[in-house]
């Protein structure tokens, strides 16, 4: 029935709170508004209709305001919190079905969590701490020893373990519950807003190192936050929720570029697109491109053919060695026996497909070649101009970049 | 008109009652009382000769290092010399006597506390029962426990034990009770998160978590058990309160004097010593 690539699949998910929720499902399909609801029957509806797909490997962001449900989406999701109807699928298994057993082999095997307010226990140790889900389990104490020091020094925070957790800052003890959830090796990792009480600056740096580490260990990820530039820099595609329901739904250059409706347009509005859009979105194709076996002649005849005073050279097997400028192989065209790639300037911008537009634009600022953009095995994919990132930032993403800069 | 007519006067008839429940229990019910009875000695009597075996100089030493370690190097030297003072009024034997059979009522109060608050915490109709019947025997006088008790288990020691044990095991389980339902809401579904069974999240989280407070109520229990221990001298325990009754019957004031002063400077000990513990334990998870 399903795609195999569906890691959670949630369907028409309601989860409403009060003394009888099933009852008041009449009065809903009959148009009730939450405020009658409210006032008629004590219930009040936390996640209404909600169904979404995560693929593996995704991080999956669901963003909303205080009260929109995105906790209690989170709690339905291992069920610290029961949905009142609806099926949520992990690997084809609903788990709104499982019994006490299977619900705790599911939460100390597949599935675990990070807290906002961490959740951490102060009697025991930062060693201790990040056991506990090993512990519980009943793992040997060999096996719960390497697999709580691998996710400790992962965390970077090695050296600590005989911490007690009341000495840790804030963004320490949220390392600590981040430790805690990936000793246990789950393959879906559910943050429930894990940088919302840490200051902005910690916060920042918490999410770079999310951005790191998510590479490395490939892992389905459900985010909640209440920042939508949070959402948007790290999530694959981002759920924005109100009021119980999913508003939005799509990748953070779709949110950004095609807000679905006023309530979403509102909360994009202040987004600096710079930040949030990658340069994947707006390159285009490198111009000139010359291998280093070519000759600087033939390479200063590209370049006036198309016009422009700069090349790519790459090598051939399309690695990227570097940026030639028209200028400096004119200075150099002696004898006519140089080639391209002895006279290369190597030390030219690059970045990866998923940088900020922003990142780039400090980059052009520095030198006036445009961007070449790379994969991670060093292949030229593309160039970015400034003018390009100018006009996709809009407004206040290119007053930001060139403010830096002048 | 004026007085409560003579014949809705019941009082006689519900004496008459109960005084005919206590026989019926005492005649029929005698095995179950030995057995309680032997129980307790048996905990009691060895804890007793322990204290009395050991070398005064060394009990002497051992409560100062104790309090030393729970209330700081000042209150050691001040429960060492309360100890000396005690013995120079030649009241060391009644003091162990007396602590002996605090610390006995103590520990069944702990034994039996402990997983009765845990259950209150845990069940909220049986919270719910247990509440008055805890009012009750807190605000009984504690005199009303010493008939009962003296007619179940007959004069002495055992039935000292366990009148002291109903008055003073209220504090524990109100505080276990208390501390495990405060325990904080986030760890405790942290815990029910990574999968850990309802007896995982009591025994790593929840009493951890209720440490401060449970010792809170320990040390309160301590503290009614000593004062329940003195009265239950009425009933034949010999204890420093012994020394205060015969001062009374006597009308010795010196007597009443030295065994009030010795009273005191136990209660001070015990209490500085417990509470002093349940402070560092608060202080682990607060910093």
């Amino acid at each position: 029935m399903s795609d195999k690539s569906h890691k959670i699949r949630c369907q028409e998910v309601w989860k409403i709170f009060g003394p009888n929720p099933e009852s008041v499902f009449d009065l809903i399909e009959n148009g009730a508004s939450k405020q009658e609801l409210m006032e008629k029957t004590g219930h009040v509806i936390a996640i209404r209709d909600v169904s979404f797909e995560v693929q593996e490997n995704e991080v999956f962001v669901v963003m909303g305001l205080s009260g929109s449900g995105k906790s209690t989406l989170a709690r339905c999701i291992n069920r610290l919190m029961e949905p009142t109807r609806g099926s949520i699928y992990i690997d084809d298994t609903d788990i709104a079905k499982m019994n006490d057993q299977e619900l705790r082999e599911l939460r100390r095997h597949k599935l675990s969590m990070v807290f906002q307010n961490f959740g951490l226990l102060p009697h025991r140790s930062v060693f201790d701490n990040v056991a506990f889900g090993l512990e519980v389990r009943g793992e040997k104490k060999e096996a719960r020893y390497k697999k709580s020091q691998e996710a400790i020094e992962l965390v970077g925070l090695k050296g600590w373990e005989r911490s007690r957790i009341n000495e840790l800052s804030g963004g320490m003890q949220q390392r600590v519950g981040f430790a805690r959830a990936l000793a246990v090796g789950p393959e879906i990792l559910l943050m429930d807003e894990p940088f919302s009480a840490l200051d902005p600056l910690i916060r920042r740096q918490m999410q770079e190192e999310f951005i790191n580490l998510r590479q490395q260990l490939k892992k389905t990820v459900i985010f909640i936050t209440h920042d939508l530039l949070e959402a948007l820099t790290l999530g694959d595609r981002v759920a924005i929720m109100r009021d119980g329901e999913i508003v939005q739904l799509g990748t953070p250059v779709e949110i950004v570029n095609n807000p679905s409706d006023d309530y979403v347009r509102e909360f994009v509005k202040d987004v600096p697109r710079g930040k949030v859009l990658p340069v994947r979105d707006i390159m285009e194709e490198p111009l000139v491109v010359i291998t280093e076996e070519q000759p600087v002649a033939a390479a200063i005849g590209e370049m006036e053919k198309k016009e422009v005073d700069f090349a790519f050279v790459v090598d051939s097997t399309g690695i990227f060695k570097g940026a030639l400028t028209k200028e400096h192989a004119i200075d150099t065209k002696d004898n006519g026996s140089v080639k391209a790639g002895e006279i290369v300037e190597r030390e030219c911008p690059t970045a990866l497909p998923n940088a900020t537009l922003e990142h780039c634009l400090q980059l052009v600022a520095e030198c006036n070649i445009p961007v070449a953009v790379l994969d991670e095995a060093q292949r030229l994919q593309g160039m970015v101009t400034r003018t390009a990132i100018i006009q996709a930032t809009g407004g206040n993403g290119a007053q930001n970049g060139s403010n830096g800069k002048r | 008109m004026l007085d409560f007519p003579k014949e809705w006067d019941f009082g006689w008839e519900v004496i008459k009652f109960i005084d005919g429940v206590v026989e019926w229990v005492v005649i029929n019910w005698d095995p179950f009382f030995s057995a309680i009875n032997s129980g307790v000695l048996h905990i009691l009597l060895p804890f007793e000769r322990f204290l009395l075996l050991i070398p005064w100089w060394v009990f002497i030493i051992l409560i100062g290092f104790i309090a030393w370690r729970a209330a700081g190097w000042k209150f050691g030297i001040i429960a060492v010399s309360f100890l000396i003072a005690m013995s120079f009024l030649g009241l060391y034997d009644l003091t162990m006597s007396t602590l002996a059979i605090v610390l006995t009522a103590s520990l069944i109060c702990v034994i039996l506390g402990l997983p009765l608050g845990i259950a209150a915490a845990r069940n909220n109709r049986f919270d719910e029962l247990l509440r008055p019947v805890l009012d009750g025997m807190q605000t009984l006088p504690s005199f009303v426990y010493l008939i009962p008790a003296l007619m179940l288990f007959g004069l002495g020691k055992t039935p000292a034990v366990m009148a002291t044990t109903i008055y003073a095991i209220p504090p524990i389980i109100r505080l276990t009770n208390l501390g495990i339902r405060q325990a904080d809401a986030a760890v405790v579904e942290a815990g029910r998160a990574f999968g850990a069974t309802a007896s995982q999240l009591l025994r790593k989280i929840q009493i951890p978590l209720a440490m401060p407070t449970i010792l809170a109520g320990l040390n309160q229990t301590i503290m009614m058990a000593l004062a329940m221990v003195v009265i239950a001298s009425m009933i034949g325990a010999k204890t420093l309160g012994t020394e205060v009754l015969n001062g009374i019957a006597r009308l010795e004031v010196g007597r009443g004097f030295t065994g009030g002063i010795s009273i005191v400077f136990t209660a001070i000990i015990l209490d500085r010593i417990s509470q002093g513990f349940a402070k560092k334990e608060r202080r682990v998870m607060t910093r």
